[in-house]
Order: C-alpha cells, then sequence, then structure tokens
C-alpha cells in the first residue's frame, strides 16, 4: 500500500512543510485582525516572487502529503486496494495540485499581469 | 467490547492525527477556490470574507487553526518517534502537541474577534 518511495516522500514533505505551516499560522493570526478582505489580500501577496515560492512550495508539498495520507486510509480503513487506489490517489494530488496552484496564481501574479 | 490498545492515549493521538489530516484534506479544495475567487469573482470573495465575521464561522476558523496546529506537531512527533533515538515520554509529547495547537489556535481566535 505504501513502498518506500511513498513513504519518504510522506516524511520529506512533512519536513517541508512544518516551517510553511508555521510560516502560515503566523500570517493568519497576523492578517486576521481587524478582518480580512481582498484588497487587504492582495495588497499582501501581488507581485510577490517571495510569496509565490513560499504557497507555490506548499500547495506541491501538501498535494503530495495529502494524497498519500489518504492512499493509507483509503486502503486501511474502507479497503480499497489496487489500481482503484493508486488512480484515486493520483487524482486526488492532481485536483488539489491543479486548484493550489490556480489559488496561489490568482493571489500573486494573475492580477498583476492584468 | 473496546480493545485495551484503544484505550491507551498514544492510540487517541493516533487517530487525532488522521481525523484531522482528513478535515484538512477535505477543507483545501474549498480553501483554494474561495482563494481563486480573487481573480475570477473578487465581489464574491469579498461576500465571503464579510460572512467571515460572523462568531459562529470564527468558531469554525478557531476549529480549523487547531486542527491544522495539532497535525503539524502531532507529525513533528511521530518523525521524532521514527528518525530520532526513543524517548520514553510519548504521551508527554502527544499532549503538549494539543496544548500547543490549543495555545496557537486561541491566539488566533483572540486576534479575530
Amino acid at each position: 500500500m505504501l513502498n518506500l518511495h511513498l513513504y519518504m516522500a510522506q516524511r520529506l514533505t512533512a519536513m517541508i512543510m512544518a516551517p510553511l505551516t508555521i510560516g502560515h499560522l503566523a500570517v493568519m493570526i497576523y492578517a486576521v485582525q481587524g478582518g480580512l478582505n481582498v484588497a487587504e489580500i492582495l495588497a499582501r501577496t501581488q507581485g510577490s516572487l517571495a510569496w509565490f515560492i513560499f504557497y507555490g512550495s506548499f500547495v506541491l508539498a501538501v498535494s503530495i502529503h495529502a494524497a498519500i495520507g489518504m492512499r493509507a486510509i483509503m486502503f486501511e480503513w474502507l479497503g480499497i486496494k489496487g489500481a482503484v487506489l493508486s488512480v484515486i490517489s493520483w487524482g486526488l494530488c492532481l485536483f488539489l495540485l491543479a486548484l493550489g496552484g490556480h489559488a496561489v496564481w490568482a493571489v500573486t501574479f494573475a492580477g498583476a499581469s492584468a | 467490547m473496546i480493545r485495551p490498545h484503544r484505550t491507551h492515549a498514544l492510540w487517541y493521538a493516533f487517530v487525532l492525527h488522521r481525523l484531522s489530516g482528513i478535515a484538512l484534506a477535505l477543507f483545501l479544495p474549498l480553501h483554494f477556490y474561495m482563494l481563486s475567487l480573487a481573480l475570477t469573482d473578487p465581489a464574491q470573495l469579498d461576500e465571503f470574507l464579510a460572512f467571515t465575521d460572523l462568531l459562529i464561522v470564527k468558531c469554525a476558523e478557531f476549529a480549523l487553526v487547531f486542527l491544522l496546529a495539532v497535525h503539524m506537531f502531532g507529525g513533528l512527533r511521530l518523525m521524532a518517534l521514527e528518525f530520532l533515538p526513543w524517548s520514553s515520554r510519548q504521551k508527554t509529547f502527544a499532549a503538549s502537541t494539543v496544548a500547543l495547537a490549543f495555545v496557537i489556535s486561541t491566539g488566533f481566535f483572540l486576534q479575530a474577534t
């Protein structure tokens, strides 16, 4: 169900995400003061290569991490296995990657180039 | 009948890590979709962000921040368990992950309200 590559990918993405999660929590606690609106979010992120790299790597890591985690749960708790398990896991990874990539692009460079 | 291992504190830590992971995985698509509205429909995103001013929504956000923090700290405990020399204080570490997550999510909630 989890071979060595998937096991290591799960741990590696977790190690990458630990500092990113702490950064994300800090940004949330800072940004939520006084409420949130689109202009405020975009003022912080738009045109920023640093935020693009920060959240881009976060999305990449979380897509892999979540797909492998859900793969283990689907196998252990739902009894899904074989090709079906692989198709669902890959589908979830690509789904999160596409949605997350679009979200990161939307708040960093999409508006800046419009 | 409850099996003995399912009354152990570290079994609860395992379940909390797994359930928080499932909840976060289910929340992520919604989170990404909402952020994408900054590009496709900023007015709708502003409406949604105004909706998050409701106390009940802030309580849900508190829960999400708690789940994110407890999943991260719980994951760090698991990796320490796997990759570092064994320590017998696993129950203390597990309790600490919950305490730290509670401190962070409470900090978020206090700033949000």
